[in-house]
Order: structure tokens, then C-alpha cells, then sequence
């Protein structure tokens, strides 16, 4: 745990001095703390500097840690909801409902939306989603692991479909763009006032998750044995079901989806820490936070001067991760 | 599962037989808080096991069920745990109650010493004894074992039922071995069609009248010397129907 805290200060750090215009760690953390406290005298660095540190790249950090761990905590949910350590939350279709609500507000404009900017109506998507995977995964009053992994993989071909179909009715090339970029992820329009949500939420979220941990486990066991343990497995699912939605509404609105975090920070975690989700809950927020930061750097630097989505970053590192992950695994039927 | 009355002495160790399909993993289901049953009760200790809390009744009763789905990367330890949950608020930490109820509960069952192994490395038998080690740890007075000795070599699952024994739970344990049910029980239950259709000690019920009725098969019975309990030898079946009276 003292592991991933240490390395999410030096991603951190390291997000917030490099760039086209590279600061100094130590100036970094000289201007952090004269902005917060008050303290140190001003003149240490220059006017310049001062503005990229906290105007621009320290929101677009604090953006990526908080999606990062954002993302994480609902990859551990889902992995919990479905009992398999192996699930993503694209499995559960939520992102890709965000995806048509945000894409439909870029390519239709504000106008169709009332006052609806990209965020809200990717938001919007998100809870259509839920609604739709909630009724269609019931059935008889439960909600078996199976159906709603059929109910939301179905569900996300279509909304992917749709969104796809919007894109091609963008009206200028700037449009399509933009609903590209978002469709695979960026973190570059991180400002202060989009911080506030996700934060928010992230913050409530961990607290409740932390308080079910035990109950997490139970799950993991299978219906029966978490029944027989005092938990009530239906009500927990819907539950998670709705956390898991709200995280992925939340932090897919602001950051576009980024996909594969939430697949493979847990289950990296798992085979360092173990399967206890009183371990795994904090050491994935903080481990997603490091992780996301650090694939941040790669994206804006790796070709300089521009930028690559964010989602291309992930996807590119994270298929084979997850095919490293899946060789390893005994039990689906291969490896020693 | 139709309504059935099933009375479970404490103490004792009542055995669930009856052919595949008739109910008895639907009958213990109730038991242990996974199927609510639309019509009935089931009082543990007097209590209403439906209208307590989940967690209320995990503390009086705890299950092995037949499931063994779920993340085998578990350790031992962590799996045997598991049984304190019931125990424990949202924010609580592991105390020391905790520690030496799942200390105990390895101790007992022969693995002191395995806490970190991983499930998945463990032989079914083993396996066995870390799932009864969390029913232990649970500290109930009764515990449900769902086809215990399923998938188990003969030596395992004489093991197995040895170890029940000496644990002094009350138990209720469903079986598909008759001769085990005989050797081990105090009492039994026939469970055939959704309906309790015999109940009393293995000797009185293990008749060849209910092993043609209900199990189809026919057998001839004996008391072992040694033990004192029946023992079943089955006819094959061809050989049973050419009896004049078990298969006719």
C-alpha cells in the first residue's frame, strides 16, 4: 500500500512537471504549496510556470487521478456484481449508453438538448443504460451474474451502434473529431470546475464500497454460501449494479470512456494483494489513480506535439496485459 | 417442495435422504436463508429464521452448501474467515475473537498451518474441511451440509463424517450415500416427490419396503456387528426385480 502511494506522488509529480514546457518537481511542489497555504515566497518561479502548474496541468492530473481510481472502484464492483475477475464495466453496458448521449450532443449541438452540455448527456446515457441493463437482467425478482452479462454486452453492441451511427452524422469534420476523441478517452479538457462531481462522487462511493467489503467477498463465494454468511445477495446486486452505474456515468462524462482500467488495475492488484476487498478497495483507488496518471504522460508525450487519445493508450498496453493475465490463468484451461 | 415437518433434536445429526430431484436441497435452502419458502417456517432455536435479520440467523446457522463456484485465488485463511462476517459491522476490524475463532476452526479440522494456501491447490476433500472450518468459525449452533461427502474418495468421506461427529454441531446434512446416512445419523428423514414421507433412527427406517418405494432399488439388510448400525448391500437391479416382493 505504501508501494502504490509512493508511486502515485512520482506520477503525480511527474504529470504535473513534464510536458512541452518541462518545471522542475521541486518548483512543482513549491508552486502546489504556495497556492494551498500560502506559504513560500513567490518569486521562486516564474509567472509562466505558475499558470501551466495550476491553471493546467494540475487539473488535468487531479482529472486523471480521480477517474483513474474512479474507474478501478467500479472495475472492482463489476467484478463483484458478475463474480468473475476477468469483467470489465463495459460488460455491463453503462459507458456505452454514456457514449451515445455524449456523441448525440456533439453531433446534434446543444441546441437539440435544451442546455445540455456533453457531460450532462453523457450522464443521461449512463442512467438510460442502467434502467435498461436493470430491467432486462432481472428476471423473477433476481438478477443471476449470467443474465446481466448477456443482457449488458447485448445492450452495448447496441448503444456502440447507435453512437457509431450518430458520428456518421456529424455535419463537419470538427464534429466527427470530437465525438472521436471523446469515444476513445482524453483527460485534456481537465479544469477546475469538472473536478467537483467525480470527486464528489468517487469520495462517497469508496466510503459505501469500503463499508460492503466484507460482503464482497461473501459474493465472490457464490449465492449460496454468501446467503448462508447473512448477506442479502439480491438486494447487494441492485445495489452494486446502481454504484457501479453512477461511477461509470460520472467519470465516463467527464473523460470519455477509457476502456481496459477497469479490467486490468483489479485484477493486477488481485495477484499482489490478494482477493480481500478490504486490501483491494484502497489500494485500487490508489493504484487506478497511478496508473491512469502515468498512461496520461505517455499520451500527451509519446508523440509530441500531439496528443493521443487517451483510450488508444490504454488499449494499445492493455490487450496484451490482458492476454498476459488470461495465459495465466489455471482455470481456463491452460498453462501450468 | 411441499410443506414438510422436519424436527431436528439438538445435538444430533439428522440425515436428508431421498432420490435426486425430490427437495432436499430445496428443503435446506430455506434452511439457510437462500430460498424463502411460500408457505411454513423454520425456527432455529426457537427463532424464526425468516423473520430474523440475514445476519441474525447466519449467526445461529451456518451452511456448507453444493455450489462450488466462486474465485478459487481465495487462501485458506481468507475463505475460513469468511465465516465471521455475520459478525461483524460495515467498519469493524478483524479482533481478537476473530483470530482465535478462525485459529480454532483450522485447529479442528486438521489444517493449522494452511492459512495461505490457495483453494485452488487444495484436493476436494481438503477443500471439505476448510468449508466445515468456516461453518467453525461462525460459531453457530447448527450447521446445513448440502451433499457433503459428494466427489469424495471413501476414505474422505468417512473422514469427513467422523470429523461432523465429534464437532457437536447440530446438523442436518442431506446425503446420497444410505449406508453413510446409516453409520452416521441419529435420525433420518425420506424426502421423496417434495414430501417428508419417513422419519426416525436408520434402523427403524431403512426397511426393504422404503428402499423399493422410494429409491427403487432393493437390498438386503443387515445390522454390522461392529458398529451396530445397518448396513445396505444393494441387489443390481435386474436381480432385485426377480424378487417376488421388493420391485414387483
Amino acid at each position: 500500500m505504501v508501494g502504490l502511494l509512493a508511486g502515485l506522488t512520482v506520477a503525480f509529480t511527474a504529470s504535473v512537471s513534464l510536458g512541452p514546457l518541462p518545471i522542475p518537481p521541486l518548483t512543482v511542489w513549491r508552486i502546489l504549496l504556495h497556492h494551498m497555504t500560502g506559504l513560500g515566497r513567490p518569486t521562486g518561479w516564474t509567472r509562466v510556470q505558475d499558470d501551466v502548474v495550476w491553471d493546467l496541468r494540475l487539473p488535468r492530473t487531479l482529472l486523471g487521478v480521480v477517474v483513474g481510481a474512479g474507474l478501478t472502484a467500479t472495475g472492482i464492483v463489476t467484478q463483484a456484481l458478475v463474480r468473475n475477475p476477468l469483467a470489465d464495466p463495459y460488460v455491463l453496458g453503462i459507458s456505452q449508453g454514456a457514449s451515445v448521449g455524449a456523441v448525440a450532443s456533439i453531433v446534434f449541438g446543444l441546441g437539440a438538448f435544451g442546455a445540455l452540455s456533453t457531460e450532462s448527456a453523457a450522464f443521461l446515457g449512463a442512467a438510460g443504460a442502467f434502467v435498461l441493463v436493470y430491467v432486462f437482467a432481472r428476471r423473477s425478482g433476481s438478477m443471476a451474474p449470467l443474465r446481466l452479462v448477456l443482457a449488458g454486452v447485448a445492450l452495448g453492441f447496441a448503444f456502440n451502434g447507435i453512437a457509431h451511427f450518430l458520428v456518421l452524422q456529424a455535419d463537419t469534420p470538427g464534429q466527427t473529431n470530437t465525438a472521436l476523441f471523446w469515444l476513445l478517452g482524453s483527460l485534456a479538457n481537465g479544469r477546475w470546475g469538472q473536478l467537483r462531481w467525480p470527486a464528489g462522487v468517487l469520495a462517497a462511493g469508496t466510503v459505501v464500497l469500503f463499508a460492503k467489503a466484507r460482503a464482497l467477498n461473501a459474493l465472490m463465494a457464490g449465492d449460496e454460501t454468501a446467503a448462508s454468511l447473512g448477506i442479502q445477495v439480491e438486494r447487494l446486486r441492485r445495489q452494486l449494479l446502481g454504484l457501479a452505474s453512477l461511477l461509470t456515468g460520472v467519470m465516463v462524462a467527464v473523460s470519455g470512456s477509457i476502456g481496459f482500467v477497469g479490467l486490468i488495475v483489479p485484477h493486477a492488484l488481485r495477484m499482489i494483494m490478494g482477493t480481500d476487498h478490504r486490501w483491494l478497495i484502497p489500494a485500487g483507488i490508489l493504484g487506478g489513480a497511478a496508473f491512469l496518471v502515468a498512461v496520461d504522460i505517455v499520451a500527451r508525450l509519446a508523440l509530441q506535439p500531439q496528443e493521443l487519445p487517451i483510450g488508444v493508450v490504454t488499449g494499445v498496453i492493455g490487450a496484451p496485459v490482458f492476454l498476459l493475465l488470461m495465459a495465466r490463468r489455471r482455470d481456463l484451461g491452460g498453462g501450468p | 417442495m411441499q410443506e414438510a415437518t422436519v424436527l431436528v433434536a439438538s445435538g444430533e445429526i439428522a440425515g436428508l435422504i431421498g432420490p435426486n430431484g425430490s427437495g432436499k436441497s430445496t428443503l435446506l435452502r430455506a434452511v439457510y436463508r437462500h430460498l424463502r419458502p411460500r408457505v411454513g417456517t423454520v425456527l432455529v432455536g426457537g427463532h424464526d429464521v425468516w423473520r430474523s435479520s440475514p445476519r441474525l440467523a447466519a449467526r445461529r446457522t451456518a451452511a456448507v452448501p453444493q455450489e462450488r463456484l466462486g474465485d478459487m485465488d481465495v487462501s485458506v485463511r481468507d475463505m475460513v474467515a469468511m465465516g465471521r462476517i455475520p459478525h461483524k459491522g460495515p467498519f469493524e476490524t478483524e479482533n481478537a475473537e476473530d483470530a482465535s475463532a478462525v485459529r480454532e476452526a483450522l485447529e479442528r479440522v486438521g489444517l493449522l498451518g494452511w492459512e495461505g494456501r490457495k483453494l485452488s491447490t487444495l484436493s476436494g476433500g481438503e477443500t471439505q474441511r476448510v468449508l466445515i472450518a468456516r461453518a467453525l468459525a461462525q460459531r453457530s449452533a447448527v450447521l446445513v451440509l448440502d451433499e457433503p461427502t459428494n466427489h469424495l474418495d471413501v476414505h474422505h468421506q468417512l473422514e469427513l463424517l467422523e470429523l461432523i461427529r465429534t464437532l457437536g454441531f447440530t446438523t442436518l446434512a442431506a446425503l446420497h450415500d444410505l449406508n453413510l446416512a446409516a453409520a452416521y445419523c441419529d435420525r433420518l428423514h425420506v424426502i421423496d416427490g417434495g414430501c417428508v414421507v419417513a422419519s426416525g433412527p436408520p434402523a427403524e427406517i431403512l426397511t426393504e419396503t422404503l428402499l423399493a418405494d422410494v429409491f427403487s432399488v432393493g437390498a438386503s439388510i443387515t445390522t454390522s456387528p461392529r458398529t451396530g448400525k445397518p448396513v445396505l448391500s444393494f441387489y443390481p437391479l435386474e436381480v432385485a426385480r426377480s424378487i417376488p416382493s421388493p420391485l414387483s
